[in-house]
């Protein structure tokens, strides 16, 4: 076995250094021209080739459709329109009242998804937060318990979404065992408030364990000396978490805030297989009317679908910036 | 050995050459029942008579793959050589004129007639395909429970709210669920409105939604929801998409299912002798006693670099006696105007899946002119989808039906001004 071993790392070895030598081939030659100063720019070219062609390029083209309009694909098909689907995405007497603006499909996602992603991000730091707490401490199997969160994060949503649907349904699991307590059955997806309240306890289940697994390299990353020295101050434990691990964690709960936010915006797969927007537009989230918008008539309003998207990535933009400033002067305050 | 060697060495090029020279089509399709495998079996016998053609039938889901990507992939250029589609007007601007491929064009016209108008685009004769089947509305009833409850059939010409009396009376006596379940769709619901006299359009033949006869369909529904009458599943428990209602009728949950003729294949399979089921006359309304007429059709796309093997392919397929096989193996009504004549030796030993089927036969002479209007208006969906979706609004309380009706309105002739740009 040794003697396989022995033969099988010379050979690896032996076809990275042909490897390199046919890599020095070409670059050696090539830093020779450009200078080296010059070379990591042409590492980073692969990448940023495909950032452009699959990312920039789609957004700047996202943002012409923003400004055209009718049913035809191509851009040069499409008629120019300026700011009209933003004026008529905008038009409204009370934002606060969808039923008042022109398109009121729209201003529902809003106020969903509003609502939406303030309780799911909140819920999630929460709850992720609190679980990191605790699988940093020394418990019982903690290894598996550390697993076991992480486990819906490699579900499929769609898959989440069909057990969950077959948990809350009708004759669902959930409503079996309300049964069998002897209480009434309820239809959770078949009220607005249920339906919310589930599409975010699900979305909180299947994504938690992702974001558990970064707070915890956070609180991993805290030196025990200071817990020690605090001990030793006579500190009481909710005085170290509120003095040394929530400062210390702040620029690793920057991260989690931010991606959480960015997925929680981006929210489409869970919440369309498990109520399709529903009942009624309780659960229509902004992504599902883009995409009902742009792709799922038999009238694709591709202008009105991108102004859409347009408004959500102002928004999130926005909404990132803002973050990374308070972000940023807290770690200047905590310096 | 030598001369083994190079026969085999022959074989292997001929073979070669023939894979090279074979044309590979693509169809993309979809199934209502176990058409599918009716249709790879006639496919296999025309590759077998044919061997220069292959072709590839991709199975795809109803709503995301025929309603959904199929038109983009076409507005694209792209897309298959085949499809088998429902939007018939909608697409009819990408379909393929099978015409200068086809070796008797008038046997075309003679036996698709009426149909090839729903697939043709405006002024146009062009012969785009077939249908693999018209399709027919009418309410299933499941007759075991009305036997059960001991309570009678409606016989005669009856109305929507003497079946929604009755089928309630059934689902009390007999402890089901719910008294009746609807597909989600606005196209089911026309029928039904259309009997109540919605005429959909104005006198210029354009989209005019919110008339009295509407407004009553509608206003049943409503309350049917409201009441618990009708299974909340389907329209409000689902959101923004077509939902079948056909599942609480298979496991008999419901009484009466308003469907339409494609299911009759499917309910054969699935249900069989569990219960008897059958098919009742549509029921009345002040206007007319109508369901809606639609079907299938398979068709050549423009975009197909093989017209001329597309045509091959399509002749065969619209033959008489290949047509008479897959109806009949498939229980579709047929859209072959001689077929329908003679008569369709359906396959089936089941006595509910018979009467089905006549019954359905015996609606379309009912149907009436708007409902024809309706199906071959070429953004029918646009109308489908927008009633579909602001009527569930009202069941959940979001909208009053005043506003809805404002909404559906809007949204029609908001949709169709960007078609018209």
């Amino acid at each position: 076995m040794s003697i396989l071993a022995t033969l099988s790392s010379k050979l690896a070895q032996g076809v990275y250094v042909l490897l390199m030598n046919i890599f020095g081939l070409v670059m050696e030659p090539l830093q020779r021209l450009i200078g080296v100063r010059r070379m990591p720019y042409l590492f980073l070219l692969p990448n940023l080739l495909i950032f452009g062609i699959f990312i920039l390029f789609p957004m700047v083209l996202n943002l012409y459709f923003a400004t055209t309009s009718g049913t035809a694909l191509f851009p040069q098909e499409r008629p120019f329109v300026g700011t009209a689907n933003f004026e008529r995405l905008y038009a409204c007497q009370d934002y606060f009242n969808p039923v008042t603006c022109q398109e009121d499909r729209f201003w529902r996602a809003v106020h969903n998804t509003t609502v939406f992603v303030a309780l799911q991000v909140g819920g999630m730091i929460l709850i992720s937060l609190t679980t990191a707490l605790v699988l940093n401490r020394k418990i019982v199997a903690r290894g598996f318990f550390r697993s076991v969160y992480f486990y819906p994060v490699l579900l499929s949503p769609v898959v989440v979404a069909l057990i969950w649907k077959w948990i809350l349904q009708r004759d669902g699991l959930l409503n079996a065992l309300l049964v069998g307590l002897g209480q009434e059955p309820v239809q959770f997806l078949l009220s607005g408030t249920w339906a919310m309240a589930w599409i975010i306890i699900i979305s909180i289940w299947a994504e938690m364990g992702f974001y558990t697994l970064i707070l915890l390299a956070g609180l991993q990353s805290i030196p025990s000396e200071l817990y020690d020295a605090g001990a030793v101050d006579g500190t009481s434990s909710t005085q170290r978490f509120r003095h040394i691990t929530l400062p210390l964690l702040m620029p690793t709960m920057m991260v989690v805030l931010i991606l959480a936010l960015i997925r929680s915006v981006q929210q489409f797969d869970k919440v369309f297989v498990l109520t399709g927007g529903g009942p009624g537009t309780a659960t229509f989230l902004l992504v599902q009317y883009i995409y009902s918008t742009g792709f799922a008539t038999q009238i694709p309003r591709f202008g009105m679908a991108a102004a859409a998207s347009v408004t959500l990535g102002a928004v999130l933009l926005i909404a990132t910036i803002i973050q990374l400033r308070l972000g940023r002067s807290s770690e200047r305050h905590l310096a | 050995m030598k001369p083994k060697f190079l026969t085999a060495l022959l074989t292997l090029v001929l073979l070669a050459n023939t894979a090279l020279a074979q044309v590979v089509l693509r169809m993309t399709w979809y199934d209502d029942g176990q058409e599918g495998v009716v249709m790879r079996e006639l496919l296999d016998r025309f590759e077998a008579a044919n061997p220069d053609i292959r072709v590839v039938m991709d199975t795809v889901p109803f709503a995301a793959g025929i309603l959904q990507s199929l038109p983009l992939q076409l507005a694209a250029g792209q897309g298959p050589d085949l499809a088998r589609i429902v939007d018939l007007g909608g697409l009819s601007q990408y379909l393929l004129d099978l015409r200068p491929h086809l070796s008797d064009p008038d046997y075309w016209e003679a036996n698709f007639g009426p149909f090839l108008d729903w697939m043709r685009p405006e002024g146009s004769d062009a012969i785009p395909g077939f249908m693999t089947q018209l399709t027919v509305s009418a309410p299933f009833i499941n007759r075991t429970l009305f036997d059960q409850a001991g309570i009678a059939v409606p016989e005669g010409p009856t109305t929507w709210e003497q079946w929604a009396e009755v089928a309630q009376q059934v689902a009390e006596a007999t402890g089901t669920p719910h008294a009746m379940v609807m597909d989600r769709s606005g196209h089911r619901l026309a029928g039904p409105a259309i009997s109540q006299g919605a005429a959909f359009f104005d006198a210029e033949g354009h989209p005019k939604i919110d008339d009295a006869g509407l407004r009553a369909m509608l206003q049943l529904m409503i309350d049917w929801h409201a009441d618990g009458l009708m299974n909340p599943d389907v329209w409000i428990g689902a959101a923004g998409q077509y939902v079948a209602g056909n599942l609480p009728f298979i496991n008999a949950q419901v009484v009466l299912y308003m469907s339409g003729s494609w299911q009759v294949g499917q309910f054969t399979n699935l249900i069989g002798d569990a219960f008897d089921w059958e098919v009742v006359p549509n029921p009345c309304g002040p206007a007319a006693c109508t369901g809606m007429p639609g079907g299938a059709a398979l068709v050549g796309i423009a975009a197909t670099r093989h017209p001329a093997e597309v045509a091959r392919v399509m002749e065969f397929l619209a033959q008489e006696e290949v047509l008479a096989e897959f109806y009949g193996r498939t229980l579709f009504i047929p859209g072959h105007l001689g077929l329908a004549e003679a008569g369709i030796d359906f396959q089936t030993d089941l006595e509910s899946a018979k009467q089905a089927l006549n019954v359905f036969a015996s609606q379309v002479p009912l149907i009436h002119p708007t409902a024809y209007a309706l199906q071959g208006y070429r953004f029918n969906r646009v109308i489908f989808d927008n009633l579909r979706d602001r009527l569930t609004q009202v069941f959940v309380g979001e909208l009053t039906l005043d506003q809805a009706l404002e909404r559906m309105q809007a949204d029609i002739d908001e949709q169709i001004r960007q078609a018209g740009q």
